[in-house]
């Protein structure tokens, strides 16, 4: 008869197994590098067309609303969202509802904007306004007056001060947008943004989400949010269609959720080995009568 | 006690290797500069904070606590700096912000605005009143204001969005026809929608016994939801993983080098 302490740290054992396979299957694929060429899906291909077909010059509402937890899966698509844009010479109007969303949006600047883009200039083509609180009553008010909800930008220069600011001059409300992209981490997200601006205000949404909250935005693809990216593998969707539209992006730094694909494949299928073996020595266990039904 | 000392020296002799190897500069040296000093801090705390996964341990719980302390003073000074200064402040009194912390704000605003901006200052104090005994009641009047307000607009907001907007997305023609043909995939789609639908809602019509047509019907509606939470489950296990992967990325690539 085994004793419960015997039991317990036998199950223990094997939970530790698990863990160690698991970071295996996650560390050998990437130090070898394995990765898999993605096919994108019709969402996906969705948000691609529509950042495609914005004119040159067009007004973009880009909120960056996920926090260093969140990072891993929607920082590739939030990079690959801003590079896309500047290919298309959109106007970028940066913000965040999270506290924690101003290091992302200067990691942005950072890493992609000055280096990548350098005839993009503050003040008139792209624009940090920083972190607001409030949620969505935040967004509610930007829907009538865009200045009141964010009346400084992220150096707490007026918004109103069109003089230093120009690329405040064509905005008035959400309405004044072409577009807006949610890289949504959670709450406040892409429904709060679906809810209070999109449908109200009329204009078109595409974001991405983490995998956790996917399922529950589903309902509102198409008709009111136009494409969604599901996770990290949404955002290596995005980056695969991003490389053949734009080849001369064939760098390292633009291909980080594709990379992440291979650990990501690698795991998956360890957990559904595990799944499958854990079933077995259940089935059998049960048929010599070792466990209850 | 025996275990504790190989577990240290085995921990010690790891960090002296690393800091070879940093010195060496195969890695990132701690010393060289401040990223690269919380390169190491991070690096670190990722190890104390996965380390739980063998056993609960003191590194992890000095990890949590970190956490707990690093996020209530980032909210303190952020919630500071983006919102007491730019929105209160600069409307009560801007002399304030515009002086002391060289904000850009208008000085000349009228002594209307300041009064209106008074009223969600004093219903700020009124909540701090909460802090002693006698003063819960009339913070409640604030909480009754926060409860209002927020409820009034996400009525609205689910209402429209939600309420009218789904089911009118749900109500689609059951034969696709597209570009002067039939198409069988999105006619597929559109009955598998609609007749999902249909079942889940029949799964939560209590008011009849479920046996006969309707408990098959409600059946499938309970097999659809099932689908539906392993559908959910998979995403979940997807943004784990997820989240695994960035982590080791940052330890053998940004801190150890390696890849």
């Amino acid at each position: 008869m085994v004793s419960l302490a015997e039991l317990a740290r036998e199950r223990l054992a094997g939970r530790r197994l698990i863990y160690l396979c698991i970071l295996l299957s996650v560390t050998v694929p990437m130090i070898w590098k394995i990765s898999f060429k993605e096919h994108a899906s019709p969402m996906v291909k969705n948000v691609f067309d529509q950042v495609e077909s914005l004119p040159p010059g067009a007004r973009v509402l880009l909120v960056f609303d996920f926090d260093p937890g969140t990072e891993p899966e929607i920082k590739p698509m939030s990079d690959a969202f801003t590079r896309h844009l500047c290919l298309k010479g959109a106007k970028l109007y940066c913000l965040t509802l999270w506290p924690t969303g101003p290091v992302e949006i200067d990691k942005v600047i950072r890493n992609v904007l000055t280096p990548e883009f350098p005839d993009y200039y503050y003040g008139a083509d792209y624009i940090n306004l920083g972190f607001v609180s409030g949620d969505e009553a935040i967004i509610a008010v930007a829907l009538t007056s865009f200045q009141k909800a964010f009346p400084t930008d992220a150096h707490n220069i007026s918004t109103s001060d069109t003089k230093r600011l120009p690329i405040m001059k064509w905005v008035e409300n959400i309405r004044s947008f072409n577009l807006i992209i949610e890289c949504s981490g959670g709450y406040p997200g892409l429904p709060e943004w679906i809810r209070y601006a999109a449908v109200p205000g009329g204009v078109p949404i595409v974001g991405g989400s983490v995998a956790v909250g996917t399922p529950e935005l589903f309902p509102y693809v198409p008709d009111q949010c136009v494409g969604l990216l599901a996770g990290l593998k949404g955002a290596a969707e995005y980056e695969q269609l991003l490389l053949e539209r734009y080849p001369l992006l064939e760098r390292p730094e633009c291909r980080v959720a594709l990379d992440r694909m291979g650990p990501q494949t690698v795991a998956h299928l360890a957990i559904i080995l595990f799944i499958i073996i854990g079933n077995g020595i259940y089935l059998s266990q049960k048929r010599r009568g070792r466990v209850g039904t | 006690m025996t275990r504790r000392l190989i577990v240290a020296i085995i921990a010690l002799t790891l960090l002296l290797m690393l800091l070879i190897r940093a010195s060496s500069g195969a890695m990132v040296n701690p010393f060289m500069d401040y990223e690269s000093l919380g390169k190491w801090v991070a690096a670190v705390l990722t190890l104390c904070t996965l380390s739980f996964l063998y056993s609960d341990n003191p590194f992890y719980r000095f990890c949590e606590h970190v956490l707990v302390g690093v996020t209530a003073a980032y909210w303190m000074v952020l919630g500071f700096w983006r919102t007491i200064v730019p929105k209160l402040l600069a409307n009560v009194v801007p002399e304030i912000p515009a002086y002391f912390f060289n904000m850009d704000t208008p000085v000349t605003v009228s002594l209307i605005h300041r009064l209106i901006y008074c009223v969600p200052l004093g219903l700020g104090l009124l909540l701090l009143v909460r802090l002693h005994p006698r003063g819960r009641s009339i913070s409640a009047w604030t909480l009754a204001f926060i409860l209002g307000t927020t409820a009034g607009l996400r009525l609205f907001g689910h209402l429209e969005a939600d309420f009218m907007a789904q089911i009118q997305n749900s109500i689609t023609p059951l034969v696709s026809v597209a570009e002067g043909g039939f198409n069988l995939g999105r006619t597929f789609n559109a009955f598998l929608i609609t007749g999902g639908l249909v079942c889940c809602l029949f799964y939560f019509y209590f008011s009849r016994d479920s046996d006969g047509a309707l408990g098959r019907v409600s059946k499938f509606g309970l097999w659809i939801l099932m689908l539906t939470f392993g559908a959910g489950f998979g995403f979940t296990v997807m943004g784990r993983i997820a989240l695994l992967v960035g982590r080791v990325e940052f330890l053998l690539q940004d801190w150890l080098g390696f890849i």
